[in-house]
């Protein structure tokens, strides 16, 4: 899996940080995302991929690598 | 064309039913999700009660946030006939990117989760300090008083830099600015009294700057007066009367569904879940949210033509069978992320981690201090916010075995 995140779309509400916070913080300053791992391990993906889909802004797309 | 909504938004919930949303919103979710609505001033635009398609229309930039291209929904004396008030500058709830992105980016780093997560221990205390008054003045209390309301009130005036003292002011207004009933002449002059307060506060605050939220803003520079009293606005209105409503509506609801109590007290767990199944299953927004489309658009084969407000009815959607199997049964085991409680798209709610960890905390404190807690009068006799924009409880007495 490939994970990337897009910050001028950020809308900074956070819920990236909160469902997966092994792979997504916030900018301290900024309050936008900040992506931790692009290629999270396994353990992660569920949780990767809820993120995206929670995301107000569709500012995180992943790509699930076959 | 058939109307389906010929007059207004309903408003009304169900008898016995205080926490579902108008019976007939949910009835038309299932035959016409995308529904022809009149609104009162004679606009003819749209009611959307499914959750799929207002999830995909909160986040479609075709759909503006614009205040002033907005049509009130609801029939209210108190709009009838009159145009919308222009939208102060910086009120960005009601504006589009890039102006929204904008006045937005400079909040967003305030509200993070981590630096929610920091105060904790502060809300803990906070909360505690008010069960122990509450326990001291023994039973009966009124919790929405004594406690839903003075939380997240004493937080949002802390982070903010409002003395607590003042905040009759604002709390006194604000219900009254939010209650549909109220004639127009009293609401401006409450609206006025307010953003005099707020005004002369901004000034307290360049005067002498502290260490809190809006001394920030006013010495980062990058807002005018005009600007940082709406900031101000926003952010004092938006964090105190909906949390305190979820706190106490949420109490209610619990009290009501005793199983569900019980497996939330037993279960240290479910507190996170409990709290998104609470929103979802409350989403104290009366009216849900609207957008107006900019241009002509086509949604689920339905053409919306440029200009048409549409009615996105959370509540109603947030109880979409599509989305959440059996969606009138607040089942506090249940994943109920996904709701619409905070919106979608780039305006969803900037402080909503703040509210989720003021409900984590709120719901678990007040039942582990009493957890004898019930209504000190029948369920129907606890009077409902059904005219105000934030749904909710004016009052709730409840007891316990002390
Ligand atoms: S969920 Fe989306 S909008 Fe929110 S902080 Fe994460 S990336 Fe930004």
């Amino acid at each position: 899996m490939r994970v990337e995140v897009d910050t001028d779309r950020c809308c900074g509400a956070g819920m990236c940080a909160l469902t997966a916070p092994a792979v997504f913080d916030q900018d301290e300053q900024a309050g936008t995302v900040l992506l931790l791992t692009p290629e999270p391990v396994a353990s992660e993906f569920a949780a990767v991929r809820e993120a995206a889909q929670l995301c107000p802004a569709a500012a995180i797309t992943v790509e699930e690598s076959s | 064309m058939t109307i389906s909504l010929p007059n207004a938004l309903p408003t009304t919930r169900p008898t016995g039913c205080p926490f579902d949303p108008p019976a007939e919103l949910g009835r038309l979710r299932e035959t016409e999700p995308v529904a022809r609505m009149r609104y009162p001033d004679g606009h003819l635009g749209w009611v959307v009660t499914g959750h799929a398609l207002a999830r995909q229309i909160l986040a479609d930039p075709r759909f503006s946030s614009r205040g002033e291209l907005r049509h009130v929904p609801i029939d209210v004396d108190r709009f009838k006939g009159k145009a919308l008030p222009p939208v102060p500058r910086g009120m960005f709830i009601q504006m589009d990117p890039p102006e929204h992105t904008h006045y937005r980016r400079l909040l967003t780093g305030q509200f993070t989760v981590r630096r929610m997560n920091q105060l904790i221990p502060r809300i803990e205390q906070i909360a505690e300090e008010h069960l122990d008054a509450m326990a001291r003045k023994g039973p009966p209390a009124e919790l929405v008083h004594d406690y839903a309301l003075a939380i997240p009130s004493l937080v949002i005036c802390e982070l903010l830099g409002v003395p607590y003292a003042e905040r009759a002011v604002f709390h006194e207004r604000t219900k009254l600015m939010l209650n549909l009933e109220r004639g127009d002449e009293e609401v401006m002059a409450a609206f006025g009294e307010i953003m005099a307060y707020l005004g002369e506060l901004i000034e307290r605050k360049r005067a002498e700057p502290a260490d809190d939220l809006l001394s920030g803003l006013v010495t980062g520079g990058e807002l005018d007066h005009e600007e940082l009293v709406s900031f101000a606005l926003l952010l004092l209105t938006a964090g105190h009367e909906t949390t305190a409503n979820m706190l106490a509506l949420g109490a209610f609801a619990l009290l009501e569904n005793p199983d569900q109590l019980k497996a939330f007290t037993g279960d240290p767990e479910l507190v996170e879940p409990a709290v998104e199944e609470l929103l979802r299953y409350l989403t104290i927004t009366h009216f849900g949210l609207q957008r107006i489309a900019l241009e002509d658009v086509e949604i689920a084969g339905i053409a919306i033509a440029k200009g048409e407000c549409l009615q996105l009815h959370t509540p109603a959607a947030n109880r979409d069978p599509a989305k959440f199997p059996h969606p009138d049964q607040l089942d506090l085991g249940r994943h109920a992320s996904g709701h619409l409680a905070f919106g979608h798209g780039v305006h969803q709610c900037l402080g909503q981690q703040l509210a989720r960890v003021e409900m984590r905390i709120g719901y678990r404190k007040l039942f582990q201090r009493f957890p004898t807690l019930r209504l000190a009068v029948p369920a129907d006799e606890v009077p409902m916010r059904t005219k105000m924009g934030i749904y909710g409880v004016h009052s709730l007495p409840v007891t316990w075995e002390s």
